[in-house]
């Protein structure tokens, strides 16, 4: 058998000059694309913007895009994190505005940073969710989130692709309430693995007695970032 | 059935049952390039329909061009529709939504028109379901003047016999003319204050001439319910006979002569969702030649007729620059036969290097590869993966197949390809082709043998590969292949299992060689429609009664709901699924297809099926004199072919 000589990967590939993250929200119907849509829809996006994009060496070159704690399909999101590499300096605004036009209506790049001290992991620690459960009677709403908030563990059964599995709710909950608008909860959940999202707070809420919603819930990330015993703070 | 007329969105009603089902993205809508004109101040509205799943649908280049071409007329609407996935099917009737369109979430119902591309006759019980769920008659002698006229299109239109019942016309051909007169007529048709109704519409219709060429036969709308069909005792038809006067005797298939002056699509659509080829396409000639017998595509769009160089150019910067896409696909049927693809496969991979922008050729003849052309394909960054069809195991068949290609090219090409890099080919072969015995398709694994063994005699490696993907052959219409008798699916099965023992049998290659074929059931359900009349209409309804849809997916397909159906709906005209599709035609026979003008002349096709069975090769008009196959004389066409000489000109910065 012959020697292996490896391939030279084709022509240089540009370091990374700045790293600018964004901001974004999923707002309307746009709730139902899943993280991998997202990711699409954003990688042509840069290309078709023009920005000076910068790619991971190697065959099969990557645009340097880096997530966070993307929330799940269906759930809507007025904070979103992304970091991208750029291989050449531009003004974050600039990026910003280009980008903005070239996502669709409903992903809309709403601020711009390149201050990169903190990890995005370290520094997106909490998730503030409103989730509207249309038909819901406060006062049921208000004895089971009593009731939750009481106890100090609390597992529910999620479906996943490899069956059934238990999630630890309580351990992740910061703060929860009934929120001020109608047939709204107020939720805070700390960012852990796994991650505990709205639907499962939902399922234990349910679970202690809350009544189910006739129409499926509507969630909302409203801010993500750092939490200081009161409140979620976003990173930018 | 769902009754609802109203043309409101349903998007309110649909949204809540978005998060009960599978890949709620796909019916949302709202892809970049997308459209939303005001639908109540049209005066004509098409929905147009790919009968599959989105991921499917979306990237079908002819359901792309029409959506274009049509709202770029001020008054017109078009939206796209796709098949829904049986789970929101089941939503959508207990909560009564009728079947939308995605672009603005309205009712089929409130469509004038609905067309429907059949790129595959698997699609026909998917359209069932979207007329039941949208309120629509399924049968076309039960529709109202208020319901939209439904039309067929795509390459199963060559034959829509088994569907007649269920559209109320359908076009053959080339679309972009066809629905632009269509439109004329349905507009004209309401202005007027719908005389006669629909049945006055549908005369109209059937009147439609679009000569490509003047004096020429022109492309026409055939209305089947214009027309009669007898039988003769023994079940074989007897004669098609125009029931009116605004019908004519043969409708003809629609060609467009200059495709550098339909640039389309444009603003090729983006979706959010995945789909089943993310790239952007450029179609870079429509038609083909080669004259390969068993392939429908190749038969039914002649002549060939290439986009210029230039052309090409502007299409893939205008449709990169609007959808972002790394990858651009150069479309037709053997797109390296295209008289100038070396400049052009050059001249854009001089124009985007360095901007990690992929090429590809998705259909490639081995006698047309060669690895300057391959180097400049993979030159950005990517190596995709080199398929080759020799279609036949041996050199016989392929001379039956009129696929000529020898085992020297195919071995020297793919021993090229190995030598330049590339680790994995594949190899595609079908089986099931006339005349074909055990020995022709055992060859396809001394096929695969010698290629590897040459492989690794050129790379000195052990670890290259070769994936054997095998189809089984169904017989076509407006084919030389339309009278063969379609290989039982015992046999079929049989022959492959063979095949797959003697490439285990010989251990110092089986683990080189991957097999991939599929059995023989569904290519049996695919001849019975491909080739059916009327009578198979039946069927279709049966079996979507008891419950088929996707009938492409093999997860949802189901063989015994198709034979049983088969059963009781052909025995009360004492025929049967064989009768259909293992049965040799006679010469002498009408053949349920016979008064639809592909342009090929039937006598042309016959003496060719000849030649197959006699083992005699034709070769390619472009470089060859004219053979007669009869489609440029009758449609007054001509191959359209450069060299054009002109260069692909870079593109000006700034």
């Amino acid at each position: 058998m012959g020697a292996r000589t490896p391939r030279t990967p084709p022509g240089d590939v540009a370091p990374v000059a700045q790293r600018v993250r964004l901001r974004f929200t999923k707002r309307g119907r746009l709730r139902f694309t899943s993280h991998r849509d997202i990711q699409r829809a954003l990688e042509r996006a840069i290309r078709r913007s023009g920005l000076p994009i910068a790619y991971s060496a190697g065959f099969t070159p990557h645009p340097k895009v880096s997530w966070a704690g993307a929330v799940p399909t269906g759930a809507a999101s007025e904070c979103e994190y992304v970091e991208i590499g750029l291989a050449e300096r531009r003004d974050p605004e600039w990026v910003r505005t280009e980008l903005d036009a070239a996502l669709p209506d409903g992903i809309d790049v709403v601020a711009a940073s390149d201050d990169t001290a903190v990890s995005l992991s370290d520094a997106l620690v909490a998730s503030r969710w409103q989730v509207r459960c249309e038909g819901l009677d406060r006062a049921d709403m208000a004895a089971a989130v009593t009731a939750l908030l009481a106890v100090d563990r609390l597992a529910v059964r999620r479906m996943t692709k490899s069956g059934e599995r238990d999630v630890e709710v309580r351990d992740s909950i910061l703060a929860l309430s009934v929120g001020q608008s109608e047939g709204t909860l107020d939720i805070v959940v700390a960012t852990a693995v796994p991650v505990v999202r709205p639907d499962d707070v939902m399922s234990a809420l349910v679970g202690l007695g809350m009544p189910s919603p006739a129409v499926p819930p509507i969630a909302t990330r409203l801010t993500f970032g750092s939490w200081d015993g009161e409140q979620v703070t976003p990173l930018f | 059935m769902i009754e609802t007329r109203s043309s409101d969105s349903v998007f309110d009603r649909l949204e809540p049952l978005l998060p009960r089902v599978a890949k709620p993205v796909q019916y949302i809508g709202g892809e970049l390039n997308s459209t939303v004109k005001d639908f109540d101040a049209a005066a004509v509205r098409w929905a147009l329909m790919y009968p599959d799943a989105y991921e499917v649908g979306l990237p079908n280049q002819g359901v792309m061009i029409l959506y274009e071409v049509l709202n770029e007329v001020p008054d017109v609407v078009a939206e796209r529709a796709y098949a829904v996935w049986p789970d929101l099917e089941a939503l959508m009737r207990e909560h009564e939504i009728p079947h939308f369109s995605v672009d603005s979430h309205r009712p089929l119902g409130a469509f004038d028109v609905i067309g429907v591309s059949f790129a595959t006759e698997l699609g026909y019980t998917n359209l069932l379901t979207a007329l039941d769920l949208a309120g629509i008659p399924l049968h076309a002698a039960q529709r109202g003047d208020h319901h939209p006229i439904v039309v067929a299109g795509g390459h199963a239109a060559f034959n829509p016999e088994p569907i007649a019942a269920f559209i109320d016309a359908a076009i053959l051909g080339d679309g972009e003319q066809a629905v632009l007169a269509v439109t004329a007529v349905i507009r004209q048709w309401k202005a007027d204050g719908c005389p006669q109704g629909r049945q006055g519409l549908l005369r109209q219709l059937a009147s439609v001439e679009v000569p490509a060429a003047p004096g020429a036969a022109p492309g026409g709308v055939y209305v089947p319910s214009l027309y009669d069909v007898d039988y003769l005792d023994d079940g074989r038809i007897q004669r098609v006979t125009p029931n009116d006067l605004a019908a004519p005797w043969r409708v003809g298939k629609h060609t467009l002569m200059d495709l550098d002056e339909w640039e389309y699509p444009k603003q090729p659509l983006v979706p959010l969702a995945e789909s089943v080829h993310e790239r952007m396409s450029v179609e870079i000639f429509r038609g083909c030649t080669r004259g390969c017998r068993f392939c429908q595509a190749g038969m039914i769009t002649r002549p060939v007729r290439e986009r210029s160089i230039e052309g090409i150019g502007r299409m893939v910067d205008r449709g990169l620059t609007a959808t972002g896409f790394d990858e651009v696909g150069l479309l037709s049927l053997s797109s390296a036969d295209h008289s100038e693809i070396a400049e052009v496969a050059k001249g854009l991979a001089d124009r985007y290097e360095g901007t990690q922008t992929g090429l590809s050729l998705p259909s490639t003849r081995v006698d047309a590869f060669n690895v300057d052309l391959a180097n400049e394909l993979s030159r950005n960054g990517r190596r995709s993966g080199l398929t080759f069809a020799p279609e036949g195991g041996s050199e016989r068949i392929r001379r039956v197949i009129n696929k000529m290609v020898t085992e020297e090219d195919l071995i020297r090409t793919v021993t090229t390809a190995y030598a330049n890099g590339w680790r994995q080919v594949k190899l595609y072969f079908m089986c099931g082709l006339p005349t074909e015995t055990d020995e022709d398709v055992l060859q396809i694994a001394e096929v695969a043998r010698r290629v590897i063994a040459a492989g690794r005699e050129v790379t000195g490696r052990n670890d290259i590969r070769c994936t054997v993907s095998i189809g089984g052959f169904v017989p076509k219409p407006h084919t030389p292949f339309q009278w063969a008798a379609q290989l039982d699916h015992e046999a079929t099965d049989a022959r492959l299992a063979k095949l797959r023992d003697a490439i285990r049998a010989d251990r110092r290659y089986a683990k080189a060689i991957g097999v991939r074929y599929h059995d023989g059931k569904p290519g049996v359900i695919e001849g019975l429609l491909s080739r059916g009349d009327r009578r198979v209409g039946d069927v279709i309804e049966a079996v979507w009664r008891a419950g088929g849809r996707f009938d492409g997916w093999n997860e949802h397909f189901s063989f015994d709901r198709w034979a049983s159906a088969a059963a009781t709906a052909l025995a009360p005209h004492g025929l049967d699924l064989d009768w259909f599709t293992t049965r040799e035609r006679e010469q002498a026979e009408v053949l349920p297809w016979d008064h639809l003008d592909s342009g090929l002349d039937k006598e042309w096709l016959w003496a060719d099926w000849q030649d197959a069975i006699d083992e005699v090769e034709v070769d390619d008009c472009r470089w060859s004199p004219c053979f007669n196959c009869g489609v440029c004389p009758t449609m007054g066409t001509s191959i359209q072919v450069g060299p054009t000489g002109r260069p692909l000109i870079p593109l000006t910065v700034g």
